[in-house]
């Protein structure tokens, strides 16, 4: 299956800009046997002084781009094509709690795809008293790891309102889980703080999400702009395994990565530093389409 | 002078040394510098004494207040922060060094260079191949958990030839007579800069002490450490800059004096732009190339785009230049990670499969609690421990949050600390709470007995490591010989090596390659320091003028008239903006402009003469003092017309000593088109149809041409007479005209003047004024003119920081 993935990400200004420097991250990710980046054109206007991609830590791609001269807008288009491969045969390998812990803290890994990077706490997730009593209710001694990532998913997504106007891209985790209400950024930094309270390693994904349902399915929540959801280590043979508790589902076919990161601040799909005396104002505009 | 009696001296120095030695209380639970076990003088410290026992206490307590005089005249200050608040007070010199024999430094400088060795293969480790994790020599979360690591920089680096060049060591001396190594600083004050300041000091309390005795100099470790940078730097084009988090820093004074000392280029964040993959310093001139970097920011500041989001101390970009490999760092960015406090749990192993035998000195014996033999050690151990955050990079003994656990903690309290443990145990560690040894200092005309411990810097040269032949010595407030207690303020110390033989005496004026380096921080001038010097001229102007208006007003009180009269409420309305008629109210309009220019000042004190700054800070100390003694009505006016002596003596400094710099011109500048704004104003009111009788003598008074204008019109003052001297005429520095001509020629001389033949925007403004002023005829110097003239000049301000200071 081959995605059409469009998107269209701007900054207005209500002083002149100059000086700016921005990483931006919203490139599909290639992941063998996954999926494919066949294609992409990324505009940048203006026309950057300076532009370049880098691959970060993590493996993700950035590209850098830098403005001397001043501007009133900053517009980012990206058009691309990715294959996604269908999903293999899965099954819960995954070893109870315990073990789990054990096999973390014996690790003497250090690459990125190594759990050790994912225990937290970040500068932007901080321990939560009542995120990790809500995860600590859901403990369950002789379950697998890969039943407590669901159970938590699952709980979080029924007890949170999926609500645009709640929050904001600035709003921590704990706030969100106050007022119980949130976007896909929230409840996956919810579910990662839960998540790591019982020393299960979790990562933030951001990608993107297939806009219309297939025939006979339902739409999904959060596909009209970048998308984000959780990653979960479950042991060495488990793996790594992905859940959108926005839409409470393990992800396959409709979730097209663009990023792993410990929190939002390491994929966040625009980052900058601009000398700017007004304030500015942003939008976002993706769509996902089947090609074949 | 005769000559002393030798046996007078001696029973001198021996009753000081008794009572010094009555206080000695715990003598095995505690080493002290000066006394031996058996309460004898060690020999490296007897002359020192003998040298001491001599001086009457008046005598001493002249001498220390000259030390203490220099530090104060070099600004060196000791900032403290609480909360939001900063404060300053004096430099709190111990005027008692710290004296150690030259074969005892050798062994600790040995022992140094090999961890400063072992240190430079972890750092290279820990951003590259990893395998002192892969090898189980350290748990993976140590690294991966741990906030100084900046994954950015993996892999970077690798084939510099080093990636440590400087850093420091806090040492203490244990009951046994033996050092430990108490905390590794390398993003830390390295306070080698302090050390020169406190050496300084010292040399004017002993002056002829010191003179005589074989004491090691300092500016030898200097120079070498200036030839690193040089080496370092290479052959790239570009300056040598340090990079300072600012006046804000409780290390500021250090980094301008070692800014200066070096001959580097002293830059902020704001300073630093990168542009085509280079990073450059901003200056007046355009954007100059940076080749070297020393940074002293804390590396997760380094760069807001890649790293903490919120810095506001570094500059977007110059992380990727870095890997870029376009400006070379001084230590590489993410060294910090060295002073993990749980990493000293593991150096020692480290060391011996590094090295194939233990370390030559130890650090402090430390304990990661994330592994269940050490936390069991930890918690069998426990009135012998504190514990704290592995990941800290503070100094154990300077963090507020270390939890000592010695003396009674049993019951529910020991629980929950096994319980912590337990839980959190892989971000705590224990260390062992250390005695540290005691040296003398001098309090209420006796020695006393202080806990201290010694901070050593290191410099890679191109032979390999030196290490500064004394150091800084920090002493405890109080008795308690826990190293603990060092937080609790204290003084600091000169810490002498003694030679048995002469010692050579370096100094760093010498000619060669240096005096390539040393010229940068007079050919450039960066565009923030450019307007700092500019606000400075501008705000200590507009203070004067205020200060003349304030005068003027409480004459005319004293001569009888009431804040209600015609011409006080005149003056209030149309030049004093409104303020109500309160003596404080009013005097804030000379003394917040004032303690604006000290604040632009002190941003710039490295290029500001030290003597134009004591002069600022006396001022505004004279003013303060006014402010809280308010003086009887009749005497304001002679109070104020000593604070304007002393300003115009300021500005009388400026003009006299400063040297002709592109930094001279801009604070020039900022004090002539402030002046002609001024006086535009005082024009615009005093000739004013509505103006009261008398405002023309005011203006007069104002422009402090009074007996110019008798001399030139020997007429009563009228509006031709008074427009003529104090807008038009080219001669008088009171002048309109002459401020306005004379900001043309400064505008003349800045840089990018001279390149072809159209104007610039600043030049054209400033020309148009002049050409306004001299072809006008006296119908046309109206109220009005002078307030357009005014916005005109305003516009040249606007026009110039466009160009020059953005």
């Amino acid at each position: 299956m081959i995605f059409s993935i469009r998107l269209t990400i701007t900054h207005k200004y209500n002083q002149p800009a100059a000086n700016s420097r921005h990483l931006i991250r919203v490139l599909p990710k290639t992941i063998p046997g996954r999926q494919h980046l066949t294609t992409h054109v990324l505009d940048i206007a203006p026309e950057p002084s300076a532009r370049s991609e880098a691959v970060d830590f993590f493996g993700n791609t950035a590209t850098r781009c830098s403005h001397i001269e001043q501007h009133m807008m900053m517009k980012i288009h990206l058009a691309s094509h990715v294959e996604m491969l269908p999903p293999h045969a899965w099954r819960d390998v995954s070893p109870d709690m315990p073990t789990l812990h054990q096999l973390w803290a014996a690790s003497t890994d250090l690459s990125a795809g190594s759990p050790v990077h994912f225990l937290g706490p970040t500068p932007r997730l901080a321990p939560d008293t009542s995120i990790v009593e809500f995860a600590n209710d859901l403990m369950r001694a002789g379950d697998s790891v890969v039943a407590h990532v669901i159970r938590i998913g699952k709980a979080l997504h029924d007890i949170m309102t999926f609500d645009s106007t709640a929050t904001s891209v600035d709003t921590d985790a704990a706030e969100a889980f106050r007022l119980k209400r949130g976007v896909c950024q929230d409840l996956s930094h919810i579910m990662i703080i839960a998540l790591q309270a019982l020393g299960i390693p979790a990562a933030y994904v951001s990608g993107y999400l297939r806009t219309l349902p297939p025939k006979g399915g339902v739409k999904l929540e959060g596909a009209d702009a970048m998308h984000a959801w959780v990653r979960a280590w479950c042991g060495p043979s488990q793996g790594w395994i992905e859940y959108d508790p926005t839409n409470a589902t393990l992800v396959s076919t409709d979730h097209i990565v663009v990023g792993y990161g410990r929190d939002y601040s390491d994929v966040s799909p625009v980052s900058g530093q601009l000398r700017l005396s007004g304030g500015q104002r942003n939008s976002q505009a993706v769509d996902v389409a089947i090609v074949t | 002078m005769s000559a002393p009696n030798p046996q007078t001296g001696d029973a001198l120095s021996r009753d000081l040394l008794g009572r010094y030695g009555a206080q000695l209380t715990d003598r095995a639970g505690h080493n002290d510098e000066m006394l031996a076990p058996d309460g004898t003088v060690k020999p490296v410290w007897a002359s020192f004494i003998d040298h001491l026992a001599r001086l009457t206490p008046d005598e001493l307590s002249q001498r220390f207040t000259r030390g203490d005089q220099y530090l104060r005249d070099a600004g060196v200050l000791y900032r403290q922060y609480d909360e939001s608040l900063s404060s300053e007070r004096e430099w709190p010199l111990s005027h008692v060094p710290v004296i150690l024999g030259e074969d005892e430094w050798e062994t600790i400088s040995a022992a140094l260079i090999e961890r400063a060795e072992l240190l430079e293969y972890v750092l290279r480790d820990f951003y590259g191949a990893n395998e002192l994790v892969s090898s189980g020599q350290l748990p993976a979360t140590l690294i991966s958990q741990n906030p100084a690591w900046l994954r950015p920089m993996v892999g970077v680096g690798q084939h510099d030839a080093h990636v440590l060049n400087t850093l420091s060591f806090e040492l203490g001396r244990g009951p046994d007579g033996k050092w430990w190594v108490i905390s590794d600083l390398v993003e830390a004050p390295s306070t080698a800069g302090f050390a020169i300041e406190n050496r300084i000091a010292m040399t004017r309390v002993f002056p002829n002490f010191f003179s005589g005795a074989n004491i090691h100099r300092l500016a030898g470790f200097f120079k070498d450490f200036q030839q690193t940078l040089f080496d370092l730097k290479g052959r790239a084009e570009g300056e040598i800059a340090l990079l300072s988090p600012g006046p804000m820093n409780q290390n500021y004074a250090e980094h301008a004096y070692m800014a200066r000392y070096l001959g580097l280029l002293l830059v902020e964040g704001e300073d630093l732009i990168v542009q085509d993959g280079k990073a450059k310093v901003r200056t007046v001139a355009g954007a100059k190339p940076i080749s070297l970097l020393w940074s002293r920011l804390p590396s997760g500041m380094f760069d807001p785009l890649e790293l903490n989001p919120d810095s506001m101390l570094g500059a977007a970009g110059l992380l990727q230049a870095v890997r870029d490999d376009t400006v070379k760092t001084v230590n590489m960015v993410g060294a910090g990670v060295l002073e993990t406090r749980a990493l000293m749990a593991f150096l020692p192993k480290i060391a011996r499969a590094r090295l194939g035998r233990g370390l030559a000195m130890p650090n402090i014996a430390t304990w990661w609690c994330g592994q269940d033999s050490q936390r069991d050690h930890v918690l069998a151990n426990r009135d012998r421990m504190v514990v704290g955050d592995a990941f800290s990079t503070k100094p154990l003994m300077a963090d507020p949050t270390t939890i000592s656990l010695g003396g009674g903690l049993d019951g529910p309290r020991a629980e929950r600390l096994a319980k912590m443990l337990q839980t959190s145990g892989r971000n705590l560690v224990g260390q062992e709470s250390v005695t540290l040894s005691t040296t003398p200092t001098y309090e209420n005309g006796a020695l006393v007995p202080r806990p201290m411990c010694i901070r050593i810097s290191l410099g890679r040269t191109s032979t390999g490591w030196t290490v500064m032949p004394g150091g800084y010595a920090r002493i405890s407030a109080s008795e308690d010989a826990k190293a603990l207690a060092m937080q609790r303020g204290g003084k600091v110390a000169d810490v002498w090596v003694t030679s048995p033989g002469k010692v050579s005496t370096p100094s760093l004026l010498t000619q060669g390659s240096h005096a390539a380096i040393r010229s940068s921080t007079h050919t450039i001038l960066p565009s923030r320091a450019a307007d700092n010097l500019f606000w400075l001229g501008r705000y200590v102007e507009r203070s004067e003028q205020n200060m003349r208006l304030f005068r003027a007003y409480f004459a005319r009180l004293s001569d009888g008239a009431g804040d209600r009269d015609a011409m006080p409420a005149y003056m209030r309305a149309r030049m004093m903006g409104n303020v109500a008629p309160q003596p404080n109210e009013m005097a804030k309009k000379f003394s917040e402009p004032l303690a604006h220019g000290l604040a632009s000042a002190s941003r710039i004190s490295d290029r500001f003469s030290p003597d134009g700054m004591m002069a600022l800070r006396a001022l505004v100390q004279q003013m303060q003092a006014l402010q809280n003694h308010p003086v009887p009505l009749d005497d304001i006016p002679v109070e104020i017309s000593s604070l304007l002596r002393q300003i115009t003596g300021f500005a009388g400094l400026v003009h006299e000593n400063m040297y002709r710099s592109d930094g001279w011109r801009f604070l020039s500048l900022g004090l002539s088109l402030e002046r002609a704004a001024q006086m535009c104003a005082v024009l615009a009111a005093c000739t004013d149809d509505g103006a009261p009788f008398g405002m023309l003598d005011l203006a007069l008074e104002l422009g402090d041409s009074v007996v110019s204008h008798r001399a030139r019109f020997l007429v009563w003052a009228n509006v031709h007479s008074v427009t003529t001297m104090l807008g038009l005429d080219p001669q008088n520095p009171r002048s309109v005209r002459y401020h306005v001509s004379r900001a043309k020629e400064h505008i003349a001389h800045l840089p990018y003047q001279d390149t072809g033949h159209v104007l610039t925007e600043v030049a054209r403004l400033t020309l148009m004024a002049e050409t306004r002023l001299a072809a006008s005829v006296t119908d046309d110097l109206t109220p009005a003119f002078w307030t357009g003239l005014r916005q005109d000049i305003w516009d040249i301000s606007d026009a110039l920081n466009a160009y020059y200071l953005v």
